[in-house]
């Protein structure tokens, strides 16, 4: 116990901000800034992913699919190896290992999100849909005046879990040498070598204690939308507590 | 990149060797880790319908540990750090016998472990209280109407989650790489570094994961369509 609190003393800021003022910016904030940025670029790509798998024309359909199947199937591992290897090759120039981490969040989380859309696009009633064509708007209105903004709104809990998922995925850049928390708790485990248990237990308790606060955190939010949701769709106690008081207020009034 | 020419890796005798060596034990790791995952969760879930408070408690603090941690610091936990407590002798023993491999096991099942009793207890928990009741009434034990009421609906229901899981764990299995067990993925780094094909390479390890997961995911829809009794809702 006393090893863990002196390892935390000596070693905080490298596990904070890695070897930041002297070298790139690391640690644990290089991990928030990967999830963040992978969740954030990867949700433009998703939505329009999540329409061409529900659309009917086979030429986005397919193709959407194919993609949604083939990250699904295939280890995280397996995508970051062929980013790694096609990158530099598509742009002709070295890429450093964040931007390749990020590269493959951004693809990986497209998927995974744009089923998260989906989701929650089929969830809606189809009256929805039928009811905004039916008003005059084309697809593209329909979708981005009436379905979208429920269907986005809804899917949100899913979406912020998935963004749970995405800091515990960030911990695989420390296979291409990333500097994000699990390689600064490598470089600090390389460095003392005779105590790998109370380091890794530090690299642990450090990913249990963001990832289970934001859980809590998301879960409230969840909630939030939850009781939202459940109070616009049925209006049931809204309407009948008022009808209990006016009997006793109007007997109130009288004399 | 210039010739793209798969046959160069498939007829090497020593590619094609390290890359079923790999998938061999891919499998391995998954099959033991599933096996090792499925059983304790099982435990779990018993643990966690005790009325015992400190039992549901356990199982709660196992179950969120396990799915707030990455799943790579949990091998790396095991792999660097428990294995370093361990008796000298037991140590020893293991480095003997692919420690790296029973190491990833053994971590990667505890992990699934705690989605696998979620799984089953969300399934459990979409029964209504009824069936229960009514079993009883016809005069079953709380065993026999755990065996033969509850949980073939509650398998029912939680099937579709166990199956994602597994491709899961299936996918996770890659991990092992990490700490130095040669599955399918280390295998094709080596062949990649040795034959200096990297696009063939990769492409005949992302096809074989692609398979197997897609083999994965049939099975279960195909046993839950199986499974599914005409009629229930």
């Amino acid at each position: 116990m006393l090893d863990i609190v002196q390892i935390l003393r000596d070693n905080w800021l490298l596990l904070l901000v890695g070897q930041y003022p002297n070298g790139p910016l690391g640690g644990i904030v290089c991990t928030l800034i990967l999830s963040v940025l992978g969740i954030v670029l990867a949700f433009p790509l998703s939505v329009p992913i999540a329409l061409a798998r529900l659309s009917s024309n086979r030429f986005l359909n397919w193709p959407a699919t194919v993609l949604v199947y083939v990250v699904r199937g295939v280890p995280l591992l397996m995508i970051i190896l062929w980013v790694y290897f096609l990158l530099p090759t598509l742009i002709g120039h070295d890429v450093p290992g964040f931007a390749t981490m990020l590269c493959t969040l951004v693809v990986y989380e497209a998927a995974y999100l744009s089923e998260v859309v989906r989701a929650g696009i089929l969830a809606l009633p189809r009256g929805q849909m039928e009811a905004a064509r039916a008003l005059g708007h084309g697809y593209f209105g329909a979708m981005r005046f009436v379905i979208l903004p429920q269907a986005l709104y809804n899917s949100l809990p899913s979406m912020l879990s998935q963004f749970v998922s995405t800091i515990q995925e960030t911990t695989l850049g420390y296979v291409i040498n990333v500097p994000e928390l699990t390689f600064a708790a490598n470089q600090i485990n390389n460095q003392l070598l005779t105590k790998p248990f109370q380091v890794f237990f530090i690299l642990a308790l450090t990913y249990f204690v963001v990832c289970f606060s934001l859980t809590k955190l998301f879960g409230s939010i969840e909630q939030r939308i939850a009781r939202k949701r459940l109070g616009t769709a049925t209006p049931v106690p809204a309407a009948n507590t008022p009808s209990l008081p006016p009997s006793n207020l109007s007997a109130k009034q009288l004399p | 990149m210039n010739d793209f020419n798969l046959t160069a890796i498939l007829m090497n005798p020593e590619y094609s060797a390290m890359l079923i060596k790999g998938i061999k034990l891919t499998l391995l790791v998954a099959l033991c880790s599933w096996t090792l995952a499925m059983s304790l969760a099982v435990c779990l879930l018993t643990l966690r319908l005790t009325s015992l408070k400190w039992a549901q408690n356990f199982v709660a603090a196992y179950v969120s540990y396990h799915r707030n941690v990455p799943t790579l610091v949990q091998l790396m936990l095991w792999y660097f750090g428990i294995s370093s407590l361990l008796p000298n002798a037991l140590q020893a023993w293991l480095s003997e016998h692919n420690a790296e491999a029973v190491f990833a096991i053994v971590s990667l099942g505890l992990c699934q472990a705690a989605y696998f009793s979620e799984d089953l207890r969300s399934g459990l928990r979409a029964i209504p209280s009824g069936q229960s009741e009514a079993a009883r009434a016809l005069g079953h034990s709380y065993i026999g109407s755990m065996r033969h009421v509850i949980m073939p609906q509650a398998i029912r229901n939680a099937l579709p989650a166990l199956v994602n899981h597994s491709v899961s764990l299936f996918k996770n299995s890659s991990l092992a790489m990490a700490i130095g067990v040669a599955e399918l993925t280390h295998a094709v780094k080596e062949v990649e570094s040795q034959s200096f094909r990297a696009f063939e390479s990769y492409f005949i390890a992302t096809v074989m994961y692609l398979a197997l997961s897609l083999i994965i995911m049939g099975a279960g829809a195909w046993l839950t369509k199986r499974l599914t009794i005409a009629g229930a809702r």
